[in-house]
């Protein structure tokens, strides 16, 4: 292709053109925040890193705790959907630690207790029934105590928490920390039916209940039947059902020799707390591939730091036995095959089979749903396939149009930050419903602000200098103090001085770039200043086209393009967002204005939000 | 004013060049310039060629005089050889250098008041001798540094912030060709798809290559009235040719129609092909080059492209007879060749 450029305007064929970016729409610059469109929570995590460099400790925890609730839980455990996410991760190694982040704010915020919401002045006539007190009927608590909702929380467990309490062990996840999180929402005054199961959805119902909310988890552990289950049934238990015993204190030892089956958190969990509580030789046996583990890498290396091995590719045939006492587990070794679809088969690898002896096995082979309260005549419809409910992602709505879902009862297993999102969604729902509203139609947007960060001619009100310190490592406390006592937190978390260090590490992604096409003398200052080649001013183009006629390809698909509309030379403004720094360069060596830096700020809806 | 300097991070996917580096390689510190200076434009462009004509950094000399412009080579080729020499003054200390050592490119970096005001006298002179050069005059038409009083290259006529130009402009391209300059361009800052391939002709060229290159001055040149801004020159730019360089190690494939290009093979074995933009327009053609710049210039056209080159040029080496080696590397025996040597040279003049 040859145009010439300076000599008059270049125009593109318009059907070939690609649209210019509609900058209007929110969801456009959300998406360049990497981490916060990653967050089912939309958790707003630059602000938050900004205020923790700051020192503003407080302050970051709030705006934790308003979009996530369980802010020091939550940076201790969470599955960190947004650390993938990251942009760093795309610029250098490694993602910005968001997660040990959020706990220094956690650590460090100081008396919080006068920045929570009072327990509503007056109630209203609305009474809501909770099944389950985990994190998701929490959020759903804490979104609607405010409002004058009178709450019914019931759980069959004496304390608040789910299988926070239940399923993360207390060296991990301190129990003061997860008491500290519940206390903040139980102040807000609901009605608590702690050690009560609930046996039975229509006569829940049948209490005039204006709403119920489902957040009764996944609390069957599935089982492994295989010859020798039965007889060796004393040394055999099922991982969440075990993990909940230690939490309560009914179980303090197991034995020397302990297996742990399956791949995934849970197993993770449970092998290091068989550590704790006298397994000598703890081992890790998984099906399938290390790689294909479901457990978090970070958890793995955990794990294995802590001198466990993790065997893999061997799937357990049967449980050896002798005088009614377990004595080991006997494996198939198999191996990975693709078939011409690329999906993977275990097969045999020929090897002979492989008997490991040991005192105690843990099966932590997946979670399953269970739903034998909930009758099946009430008009709520359950999928014929998995026996689900049938829900609603948007607004965690049944078919029963007073029964709404949340956390791992209604999709399945996920995770706490999954929970809290649907929380805030089913709150927002219930909210809507008893007000008579469209759940769908009149659902409150999400609050966006878009603001200039400009204080000078080379002057930003965020650090805008890049960092160019890599990941740190949180401390972890000595193995001889963590591996003896069971309630020792493993993770010291970031002092101050590593957690201001690490906050450095982050680009500031929702200071975003905002281009004026009006003001474009096409001078190319930013072009050239540019340090990662974002920015191209080119003839217009179709987007595959377009990607790679810039001044470095734009090959990451994922990532969007801005493209602005046509400027004098008839040439458009072309910025790959994928690996901008945010450093506002551009924005300084415009002579126009036309590049500005904006802080875009998102809260997602909250049920106080809705206009009723 | 606190400036950061430009991250270290770079793009993944950048290409490198046969020595193995990327573009970032060739930069300099961080620009102090006014935000949007042409200036900076320029020194995008110079480090472009220079990466893309994979030219080993210490293999260059920057010289420059004094103002905006000169202060340029601090903000590119940040490992190259620098002399930031008096007002003007950069012919002449780049002639020195040359001669004292031929191996090195020599890059002179000036502006309108440095070579049309306080240096004329010099720029003519190395112009005359055909110092092996590449002189670029960054050209915005007023003194940006004593705040955008008009220089000699203004138009008359022209309009700045708060005055009007009485003078008659004087223009650098059409006195390097009556002074018999071998290589001639003027482009734009504003166009690095023009200037990028200019100047890696002209880092190939054997002699003084000058380039005029327009680079508005934002700050107190860039109003619509004046001849030297964005919009203006964007107006009236006429390009007689688009270049296309390549270097004497890549393989020749295209073919283009006879009448449409122009081929140029310099000294170094490198080949210029000009795709011809005005269809009368030749390059080699010193007269009618004059002739047809002067005949746009009244049309009130900025005439831009490659306007002459003379490609059997001789350097002022050739014109002197010099040593071929610099002389850094001359020995003891070459520097005092003996008293029969001296004999020979007195007996020459009896």
């Amino acid at each position: 292709m040859s145009i010439t450029i300076a000599a008059g305007r270049v125009d593109a064929t318009p059907s070939q053109a690609t649209a210019p970016t509609d900058t209007n729409n929110p969801e456009y610059f959300h998406k360049v925040v990497d981490c916060q469109w990653a967050c089912p929570a939309h958790t707003p995590v630059p602000e938050y890193i900004r205020l923790i460099a700051e020192g503003r400790y407080g302050d970051a925890y709030m705006i934790n705790w308003r979009s996530n609730v369980f802010p020091g839980v939550l940076g201790r455990t969470c599955d960190r959907p947004c650390e993938p996410a990251c942009r760093r991760g795309r610029v250098e190694a490694e993602p910005v630690a968001i997660c040990r982040l959020k706990r220094v704010a956690a650590d460090n915020k100081g008396e919080v207790v006068n920045r929570m919401p009072k327990p509503a002045s007056h109630r209203n006539d609305r009474r809501i029934a909770l099944v389950g007190a985990g994190p998701a009927s929490l959020t759903v608590a804490r979104d609607l105590l405010p409002l004058g909702y009178s709450c019914v929380i019931y759980d069959a467990d004496p304390k608040a928490g789910g299988m926070m309490r239940t399923q993360i062990p207390k060296f991990r996840l301190p129990e003061s920390v997860l008491d500290e999180e519940c206390n903040y929402i139980l102040a807000l005054q609901p009605e608590t039916r702690f050690g009560e199961r609930v046996q039975s959805l229509k006569a829940l119902l049948a209490e005039g209940y204006a709403a119920v909310f489902i957040g009764s988890g996944a609390p069957r552990g599935r089982d492994l039947e295989i010859p020798g289950r039965d007889e060796g049934a004393a040394n055999i238990h099922i991982g969440i059902d075990w993990l909940s015993s230690v939490s309560f204190g009914h179980i303090d030892r197991i034995g020397k020799r302990v297996i742990v089956l399956g791949g995934g958190n849970t197993a993770m969990d449970c092998c290091r707390t068989a550590r704790r509580l006298g397994g000598e030789d703890v081992q890790v046996v998984v099906r399938s591939g290390f790689e294909e583990m479901k457990a978090s890498p970070w958890e793995k290396d955990d794990a294995m730091g802590e001198g466990i091995p993790i065997h893999n590719y061997m799937v357990p045939k049967s449980f050896t036995h002798e005088g009614g006492k377990l004595t080991g587990v006997l494996f198939e070794k198999v191996k990975a095959e693709f078939d011409a679809k690329g999906r993977r088969k275990l097969v045999r690898s020929g090897e002979p089979d492989v008997h490991m002896p040991c005192d105690d096995v843990l099966v932590a082979v997946g979670q399953e749903n269970a739903f034998p309260w909930i009758e099946r005549d009430i008009g709520l419809e359950f999928d014929d396939r998995w026996d689900m409910p049938v829900v609603d992602e948007l607004t965690m709505q049944s078919t029963h149009p007073k029964v709404f879902f949340g956390g791992d009862a209604a999709f399945g297993p996920k995770n706490i930050i999954w929970a809290v999102a649907h929380g805030h969604a089913a709150a927002v729902s219930i909210h809507m419903a008893c007000e008579g509203q469209d759940l769908k139609a009149e659902r409150p947007p999400s609050y966006v602000t878009l603001t200039s960060q400009k204080m000078g001619i080379h002057e930003w009100s965020y650090d805008n200098d890049v960092s160019l310190d890599l990941r740190f490592k949180v401390p972890h406390a000595p193995h001889e103090l963590t591996l003896n006592n069971v309630n020792i937190e493993v993770e010291l978390g970031f002092t101050r001085e590593l957690g201001f260090k690490e906050a450095l590490r982050c680009l500031n992604c929702d200071v975003e770039t905002v281009f004026e096409r009006g003001l474009c003398i096409e001078c190319d200052a930013c072009v050239d200043i540019c340090p990662m080649d974002c920015i191209t001013f080119t003839p217009n183009t179709a987007e595959p086209d377009l990607r790679k006629m810039l001044t470095a390809p734009a090959l990451n698909l994922t990532q969007d393009l801005y493209v602005s509309d046509a400027l004098k030379t008839g040439r458009v403004m072309v910025k790959d967002e994928d690996v901008c720094l945010h450093c506002g360069l551009c924005a300084e060596r415009c002579p126009t204005g036309a590049w500005d830096m904006k802080k875009f700020y998102l809260e997602t809806a909250q049920a106080s939000a809705c206009s009723c | 004013m606190t400036y950061i300097a430009k991250p270290k991070l770079h793009h993944r996917d950048i290409p490198t060049n046969a020595l193995g580096f990327t573009h970032r390689d060739y930069e300099g510190r961080i620009s102090t310039l006014c935000a949007g200076c042409g200036h900076d434009s320029i020194s995008a462009a110079l480090i472009q060629a220079c990466f893309e004509l994979s030219i080993e950094p210490h293999r260059v000399a920057k010289l420059s005089g004094i103002g905006c412009s000169s202060k340029t080579p601090d903000y590119f080729l940040g490992q190259s050889h620098g002399f930031n020499s008096v007002h003007g003054r950069m012919p002449s200390v780049l002639t020195g250098a040359n001669l004292a050592n031929r191996d090195l490119i020599y890059l002179g970096v000036s502006g309108d008041g440095d070579s049309a005001s306080i240096g004329i006298g010099q720029f003519a002179h190395a112009m005359r001798r055909g110092v092996n050069m590449v002189y670029v005059c960054e050209n915005n038409g007023v003194y940006g540094l004593t705040k955008g009083q008009f220089s000699a290259t203004a138009d008359k006529g022209s309009k700045s912030k708060t005055a009007v130009n009485h003078d008659a402009p004087i223009d650098l391209v059409s006195m390097a060709l009556v002074l018999g300059a071998s290589f001639v361009a003027r482009s734009f800052s504003g166009d690095k798809k023009q200037l990028v391939p200019l100047l890696k002709a002209a880092l190939s060229h054997r002699g003084v290559a000058v380039l005029d290159v327009i680079s508005p001055c934002v700050q107190f040149n860039n109003n619509p009235q004046s001849t030297k801004s964005y919009d203006f020159v964007r107006a009236h730019n006429e390009a007689v040719n688009r270049i296309d360089v390549i270097e004497s190690k890549a393989e020749i494939t295209v073919d283009y129609a006879p009448g449409e290009v122009v081929t140029v093979h310099q000294h170094d074995g490198s080949l210029l092909k000009l795709s011809k933009l005005q269809a009368d327009y030749d390059p080699r053609d010193r007269a009618k080059a004059m002739a047809y710049l002067q005949e746009h210039h009244a049309r009130g056209e900025v005439v831009t492209g490659l306007l002459f080159l003379d490609p059997e040029a001789e350097d002022l080496h050739a014109a002197l007879g010099t040593t071929k080696l610099p002389l850094n590397q001359l020995g003891e025996r070459e520097l005092c060749p003996g008293s029969k040597a001296l004999a020979a040279v007195n007996d020459s003049y009896r």
